[in-house]
């Protein structure tokens, strides 16, 4: 009994931590009226076709309509892969040059990156707000991702694996007539690959999960993300909202982030604990 | 530091440029526009400005309103801190028991890291909405009146817990890296000497753990400061009242729907001073744990 008691708790612990997501499963397969009763359904029901499709082809209907799901999310996963992969770019290419290359600036370069550290968006909301609206790209996919994707994170990531990487692998290359960007392309890269693939997953999810910059510089529904419109479907909170649209929405907009943690897990938790060094 | 590099100037500064541009045009410049603008007042017309040096500053200093959404800020994130720390930390102990069962248990935790705090938010409103949640509901049938709009500490309450339930995963997949790290043969030999389990977390496990802990404190209440805006704008929007709204939230009301720019800007800046705060605290502690 005494080795049991762990378990217990642990699977009190899984079980607490479950419960939000299952009462939204399960709800988003009952009708309105069932819910709008707050008859709390605790076992499926059999409106999930119904539900799932009118989050899919009309995100719902009455005062805090948003966009059909199918176009979120498909603005969502631009956005998300747009900030991932502009991220990963940028942070090697700024990387390899502070690491393999000796010239003047490259301090100052190197603090530049590292200050955006201490500059979330967040705190500098207004500012960058207006510079968005005088660059004209406000209510776009530029202006929704380009800002973001600046990251010291990332540049100090690959900075770190860059340093042990042996001198004799850049000497070999130079012997054999390879120019710096032959380098790059041949060695450095191939060897960077579980590095990437670990900030991708990490990058995918802080991306997919913005909420704030959205929020902000678009307005113009056809550009709306999931995790916006899903918010916005709650509106002030009454008792007659769709709540079974809202629920196969919040089902919706959580699934792709969940499933990337989930099937690349193995380079989600190295991704989490490099990028903390 | 490497000994063999490129040659060339024009090429590594061709690489740099996309980095350094970005940061330049959505970085610095909005950070400077924050500083120069929380130095001047605007005219109630919005056509000229002038210079008032600190005035925004100390006006800002001395808001009820500031002062109240610093008060909600130091509670909401010491809780969220509190609570997501030390439950992740139970359940690492846990974990950490069960040598084969870890890994597993650390799959069906670890998941609530991807959910946006907005959609976090969502989900326990499911579950706490007066009228339609679970708990909610069985709340005011036991004769608890428990309506999360009309009761600002309730409100509270809820974006504590949904906030905390987001970070449990990360503190939970560090903590447990963290016991797992300890040398057996410490814990065998206290366990020889007598120790019981529970004086062996306080005197070994615990002051191994510390600088685990200490990190995740600084992350924690980072991600409570910054990253929390979602789930008050989704869940409560600052109310009732203005009994959720926090430092950020006040921020985005001031420069967003109130169009204050110098008041907005004068609180940014002081976020900021806040965020570089942290992270130099966090950046001294990583200095010492590399001599370890």
């Amino acid at each position: 009994m005494k080795r049991a008691w762990p378990h217990l708790w642990l699977l009190l612990g899984v079980l607490i931590f479950a419960t939000p997501i299952y009462i939204t499963l399960i709800g988003s397969t009952h009708d309105a009226s069932t819910i709008g009763r707050g008859d709390v359904p605790l076992l499926p029901g059999s409106h999930a076709v119904e539900n799932y499709t009118a989050a899919w082809v009309s995100g719902g209907s009455g005062r805090f309509a948003v966009s059909p799901a199918s176009r979120m999310l498909l603005n969502s996963t631009i956005m998300a892969l747009c900030i991932a992969v502009g991220k990963i770019a940028i942070s090697l290419l700024s990387a390899y040059a502070v690491v393999f290359f000796r010239f003047p600036g490259r301090m100052i370069a190197f603090w530049t990156i590292f200050m955006t550290l201490m500059l979330p968006v967040e705190v500098r909301i207004i500012p960058t707000y207006q510079v968005i609206v005088s660059m004209d790209l406000f209510n776009s996919m530029a202006g929704l991702t380009i800002p973001l994707i600046a990251s010291a994170t990332a540049t100090l990531l690959f900075r770190q694996f860059f340093l042990t990487i042996p001198d004799e692998y850049v000497e070999a290359a130079k012997m054999d007539g390879a120019g710096p960007m032959r380098f790059f392309r041949d060695i450095l890269l191939p060897l960077s690959v579980t590095n990437i693939a670990a900030l991708f997953v990490i990058l995918f999810i802080y991306g997919w999960n913005q909420y704030l910059w959205p929020l902000l510089v678009v307005n113009d529904r056809s550009l709306e993300t999931i995790v916006v419109g899903m918010a916005k479907m709650i509106g002030t909170g009454d008792a007659q909202n769709e709540w079974n649209v809202i629920m196969a929405m919040a089902v919706l907009s959580l699934l792709p982030p969940v499933a990337v943690v989930l099937l690349m897990q193995r380079w989600f938790l190295k991704g989490l604990t490099e990028t903390e060094k | 530091m490497r000994k063999t590099v490129f040659k060339g100037t024009a090429l590594p500064l061709l690489l740099l440029a996309p980095q350094l541009v970005i940061t330049a045009i959505f970085f610095l410049w909005p950070a400077g526009a924050a500083i120069w603008q929380s130095l001047l007042q605007e005219d109630p017309w919005g056509m000229s400005s002038q210079f008032v040096g600190i005035r925004n500053f100390t006006e800002v200093l001395a808001e009820p309103e500031w002062r109240g959404a610093a008060y909600n800020t130091l509670i909401f994130s010491t809780a969220v801190a509190v609570l997501a720390m030390g439950t992740a930390l139970f359940l690492a102990v846990q974990a950490d028991k069960s040598i084969r069962g870890a890994n597993i248990y650390r799959t069906l935790l670890i998941w609530p890291y991807a959910v946006a705090p907005a959609v976090a938010a969502v989900l326990w409103l499911f579950l706490f909405h007066p009228s339609i949640g679970l708990v909610g509901r069985a709340l005011n049938e036991a004769g608890i009146a428990w309506d999360y709009k009309l009761n600002g500490n309730q409100a509270m309450l809820l974006i504590i817990v949904a906030a905390a339930w987001k970070q449990v995963s990360y503190n939970f997949i560090f903590f447990l890296a963290g016991l797992q790290s300890i040398p057996r043969a410490v814990l065998e030999a206290a366990a020889i000497d007598g120790a019981k389990p529970v004086r062996r977390f306080w005197t070994i496990i615990l002051p191994l753990l510390s600088p685990t802990a200490f990190f995740l404190l600084v992350v924690n209440l980072v991600y409570a400061f910054f990253d929390t805006f979602g789930v008050i704008h989704a869940l409560t929007g600052g109310g009732p009242g203005k009994a959720t709204e926090t430092l950020i939230y006040k921020v985005y009301v001031e420069g967003v729907q109130n169009v204050n720019l110098g008041s907005s800007s004068a609180q940014s800046v002081i976020l900021m001073i806040l965020v570089i705060a942290l992270t130099a605290v966090q950046f001294r502690f990583i200095e010492r744990k590399v001599h370890y």
